[in-house]
């Protein structure tokens, strides 16, 4: 169990979607005493079970709207699993969509220590990491412009720079990699590859198969909410490509 | 035997001896009785619901440590998260106003002149204290740091949405964040209270130094409303229109520039009934130390710890219990 980073057993997530608009207090009263508030459920995840040893990259391979985000929530906690259970050991560090968490009426240098905080690092520790943070992000000119008026181009190089400097245990990254010109997606790779030989494990979504054979050593397939696959990554990506959903 | 049984003796005793306290306990040990016998049913029942809370919580201490510890051990992860928002709400209050941080000690300071001037001229009430700003301005102190605190941690959640839909963060450290900051603003009105205390030359008397116990029930207080609140406006929007209403009212209900025993002969009845009114205990209690000298009795501490306490319970047991739905609902 030592060596299991992230452990996902038998996890389903249930969504409520609402049927019809309820448009007042009144009608909802009204509605409730009849017993007719339907919800349709959604099931977003269905059964899902793996285990991710430690130092391992992961490659989650599915379409828009297959659970690839939904499982990346759960496994960072955000969302609760409606059924099954996750153990985590070790610090994450979530690399959702652009930017985690940031605050857009601050300034990348208040953003940056209350990302580090919610990390739990002190200011002092930050400080240290603050120069590299910037450095790799090449945003010093705009240190202190409020992150709502940096395109969105700077604010991921922004959040990816402080998701992989703050010494994660176990990396979550969803899609981050096409973001930026090519120069930076190339020094991210290069930063995600230090990471890997540091022994950090890393949980990464695509829907491109290239980008997670580059990467990983196993990968598995999320279709509507379920697992089509899961093992060595050229078998997984040739089902991907194979069973037409890649593309 | 269950948990629930436990519990259930632990009420039931601490009713019995609660009610033999009130009405065997001399007045000289227990201080002024609070209200009449239906009051008794209704602190009687506060304090119940903080005994089996609290009890609650005892057991889960005592029989599953790891979930406490598992507890404390988070909140100590974020304890830098906490302290950044707090420096963060104060920062941001301020920016762009040209006499910055000066505004937390004037604002209180001129809200008390206007009240004076109204108070002093069109409305007048007799009173046994002479220094009627004094009176003022402590009142204001009391009342205006319950409702900016939990008025601003109502929005806390629903505000850091961005936040939440991101990362894992414990839902509490937002609703706490905003009454640290609010305490911030406290001390400084409290400064504005010295101030006119000094210059109005107020009898001081030793209970001065008693101040930290009213302070501190009123942040344990207005921690558990506002966690209340707090959750309830992730599901319940509305309670942001309903909650404007009741501040309004709780100030004409606290006895903030009316002295507060002018209910006894005029009408025994509401002031009976605005004893279930927490803001009243919390501000009798600072007054009789800060301005009167009064060590208040058991009673008195009984009433704003008990309120305190429930308002925490319930407020802890809500985040608990709840905040995994809070992220459906943002």
């Amino acid at each position: 169990m030592e060596n299991i980073a992230v452990s996902v057993k038998d996890v389903s997530m249930m969504f409520n979607l609402s049927r019809d608009k309820v448009l007042g207090f009144k009608e909802y009263i009204v509605k409730a005493l009849k017993r007719q508030l339907y919800y349709d459920e959604f099931w977003a995840l269905k059964n899902i079970s793996f285990d991710v040893p430690k130092g391992e990259v992961l490659g989650i391979l599915g379409l828009n709207g297959s659970g690839k985000s939904t499982l990346l929530k759960l496994v960072s906690g955000v969302f609760k699993p409606t059924k099954g259970s996750i153990t985590v050991n070790g610090s994450i560090s979530p690399l959702l969509e652009l930017g985690m968490g940031f605050d857009p009426e601050f300034s990348a240098r208040e953003n940056v220590y209350m990302n580090g905080a919610m990390f739990g690092h002190s200011p002092s520790y930050m400080d240290t990491l603050y120069k590299d943070i910037m450095d790799f992000a090449e945003l010093w000119e705009f240190a202190d412009v409020p992150i709502k008026n940096f395109s969105s181009g700077m604010s991921a190089r922004l959040g990816f720079s402080v998701a992989t400097r703050v010494n994660p245990d176990i990396l979550i990254v969803d899609e981050i990699l096409g973001v930026g010109d090519f120069r930076f997606a190339e020094k991210s790779e290069v930063r995600i590859n230090e990471l890997l030989s540091g022994g950090t494990t890393v949980l990464l979504v695509s829907h491109a198969a290239e980008t997670i054979k580059k990467l990983c050593t196993r990968a598995m397939i999320l279709h509507q909410g379920s697992m089509l696959g899961f093992g060595d990554v050229d078998e997984i990506c040739e089902l991907y490509q194979k069973s037409g959903i890649g593309s | 035997m269950t948990k629930k049984h436990f519990s259930g003796i632990a009420v039931i005793i601490s009713g019995i001896l609660f009610a033999l306290c009130w009405f065997y306990l001399p007045v000289e040990v227990a201080g002024q009785r609070p209200g009449n016998v239906p009051m008794l049913i209704f602190y009687n029942a506060l304090i119940a619901i903080t005994i089996s809370i609290l009890l609650t919580f005892f057991i889960i201490l005592v029989t599953k440590k790891s979930y406490i510890l598992g507890h404390i051990s988070t909140f100590n992860h974020f304890r830098h998260l906490l302290l950044l928002m707090v420096k963060r709400d104060f920062v941001t209050r301020y920016r762009r106003s040209v006499l910055g941080i000066l505004w937390s000690l004037l604002n209180p300071l001129l809200t008390m002149l206007v009240l004076t001037m109204v108070f002093s001229t069109i409305f007048r009430f007799e009173m046994d204290y002479d220094y009627f700003p004094v009176y003022l301005i402590s009142g204001q102190l009391i009342y205006n740091f319950f409702v900016e605190s939990t008025s601003l941690a109502m929005n806390s959640i629903t505000g850091s949405a961005a936040i939440i839909k991101k990362i894992y963060v414990p839902k509490y450290i937002f609703p706490i964040s905003r009454v640290l900051s609010s305490m911030v603003n406290l001390g400084f009105s409290f400064i504005a209270f010295l101030l006119v205390f000094i210059i109005l030359r107020a009898p001081l008397h030793w209970t001065f130094v008693l101040i930290p116990i009213p302070i501190l029930y009123l942040i344990i207080f207005s921690m558990g409303v506002s966690m209340i609140l707090s959750a309830m406006m992730v599901f319940f929007r509305d309670i942001g229109y309903i909650y404007g209403i009741l501040t309004t009212l709780l100030m004409f209900l606290t006895p903030i520039f009316w002295p507060a025993n002018m209910l006894i002969e005029r009408s025994p009845r509401v002031y009976h009934m605005i004893h279930l009114n927490p803001m009243f205990h919390y501000v009798n209690y600072f007054r009789d130390v800060a301005l009167f000298g009064v060590v208040p009795g058991l009673w008195a501490n009984i009433i704003c710890l008990g309120f305190a306490l429930a308002a925490l319970s319930i407020g802890l047991y809500t985040k608990m219990a709840q905040q995994d739905k809070y992220i459906l609902h943002l």
